[in-house]
């Protein structure tokens, strides 16, 4: 208990960046987030956990407004989310997004996949972009497959450029929604490596995800939903070895066991 | 067996048809991408105006919507499209019909090529902060148009041959020709295979290049 006090005080000296109050949103007849309050502070890395249909995906997505809420509200570094148009379009530049499925540009080459962004919405002049993108191709491994198209490379390769793709435009804070699960098993740790680079270089991320050895390794803070609740948050040695919540027991037990 | 074709001016008519054809083309290129733009866009109002358009322009005949052009845009609204023989102004109204009515087919072979680009690139564009119309122009028409290629070339197949509707209101392209000749000679079976073979010199490098463009752009996933 006294590790995740001293963990909390440390990042709220640095500021609450996220944060998430009384959010709730429906699926037709289905409250997939109910009353959900949450807040990230800057350089914290948070892992939510859950079994599928639970809403943690949609949790994820809410925050870069790709899906709607129906009421409550979501502020980031201060600012409410803005509904549309042009100012949305700005908070999403500063929050970067990696998706399952990778979602990289078919048409453009791995570079310009890097690139796009920064040249079009961050303004920045073609040459420096180009030597940003290929830095950050280097950074997460995949420098020598800049000129190939999205369609050569393996999952793993192509979820990296899209790590480095989000990283390009210099966001605040990261989204992964399930970013290793659309991967074969021998792909999955060259990602969860580059995610763990980058909670050790500061980045603030929200992590979605199965793999329970990153959450144990790379989380400050692991959040357990279930039926579109946080039922439990915990730190993750806490939340591993004693979870408070029947819900989270029985989610550990079957999937830690066997 | 030919002479007689030396008395009509067979090149010159389908040169008009030619012209007639890549006008219409271009324009019916740029409206059509227009209205695919607002038939997937966030606004109700152009979402349903792009579909009404499309719904009501593909069910009516092409020769009413030519008639219209004539007879109530220039002979009701004196609508003179910037011309003032009459020569002219049938030719750039006839361009106008065709591009209406082309464009409801541009829209939906475009639309069909926009839903081959998976929603998740489109979810990654908005993700790095591109506005709806960067989105668009950037990652989902490039992949759309390069998916659309074949269906586009059977929409540019089927314009040149509508062309022939622009005989309705005295354009000379080459079915307007076609009736001179068979008004004036006695060789019904040649004359139509003239044309016939005229056309199909246009169509068929159309579609066979176009095809083979087709493949050449076409996007690996």
């Amino acid at each position: 208990m006294t590790e995740v006090s001293v963990a909390k005080e440390e990042v709220a000296a640095t500021g609450e960046l996220v944060v998430l109050k009384n959010v709730n949103k429906h699926f037709g007849a289905l409250h997939v987030l109910q009353d959900i309050d949450l807040t990230i502070t800057r350089g914290e890395v948070v892992v939510v956990i859950g079994p599928s249909g639970s809403g943690k995906s949609t949790l994820c997505r809410t925050i870069n407004r790709l899906e709607t809420i129906d009421s409550g509200s979501i502020t980031i570094d201060g600012n409410p989310l803005p509904a549309e148009g042009r100012q949305l379009a700005k908070l999403r530049a500063d929050v970067g997004m990696v998706f399952q499925s990778f979602n990289l540009f078919a048409h453009k080459t791995v570079l310009e996949n890097v690139t796009l962004g920064q040249v079009k919405v961050r303004k920045v002049d073609a040459r420096q972009a180009e030597e940003k993108a290929r830095a950050l191709l280097d950074r997460v491994g995949v420098g020598a497959q800049a000129d190939k198209y999205p369609a050569q490379l393996s999952g793993g390769q192509q979820q990296r450029v899209a790590i480095a793709r989000a990283l390009a435009m210099g966001p605040k804070v990261m989204l992964f929604d399930e970013p290793t699960s659309a991967l074969d098993p021998e792909m999955i740790n060259e990602v969860l490596e580059v995610m763990q680079q980058l909670a050790r270089d500061g980045m603030t991320m929200i992590v979605v995800t199965h793999e329970m050895g990153f959450a144990r390794s790379a989380a400050n803070r692991v959040v357990f939903m279930a039926d579109g609740r946080i039922v439990e948050e915990a730190a993750p040695e806490q939340f591993f070895s004693n979870p408070r919540s029947d819900r989270a027991k029985d989610f550990l037990s079957k999937i830690l066991h066997h | 067996m030919f002479d007689f074709l030396q008395d009509y001016d067979l090149l010159g008519a389908f040169w008009t048809t030619v012209q007639l054809t890549v006008l219409s083309a271009v324009g019916s290129l740029i409206w059509g991408t227009m209205l695919a733009a607002m038939r997937v866009g966030p606004v109700p109002l152009m979402r349903g105006f792009g579909t009404a358009y499309v719904n009501i322009v593909r069910n009516i005949p092409l020769t009413v919507i030519i008639l219209f052009t004539s007879l109530g845009l220039n002979q009701t609204l004196n609508i003179t499209m910037g011309a003032k023989d009459f020569e002219t102004i049938n030719f750039r109204l006839a361009v106008l019909g065709l591009i209406l009515y082309t464009a409801a087919f541009v829209c939906e072979a475009l639309r069909s090529g926009i839903n081959t680009v998976p929603v998740g690139q489109a979810e990654a564009a908005r993700a790095i902060g591109l506005s709806f119309s960067q989105v668009l122009r950037l990652v989902v028409l490039p992949q759309a148009f390069r998916s659309s290629v074949v269906p586009l070339a059977n929409v540019l197949i089927a314009l040149t041959k509508n062309t022939t509707v622009a005989a309705a209101i005295g354009v000379a392209e080459a079915a307007l020709v076609m009736k001179e000749m068979i008004e004036n000679e006695a060789q019904l079976l040649l004359i139509a295979g003239v044309i016939a073979f005229g056309f199909v010199v246009l169509t068929l490098p159309t579609g066979l290049i176009l095809g083979w463009v087709g493949k050449k752009v076409a996007v690996k996933r």
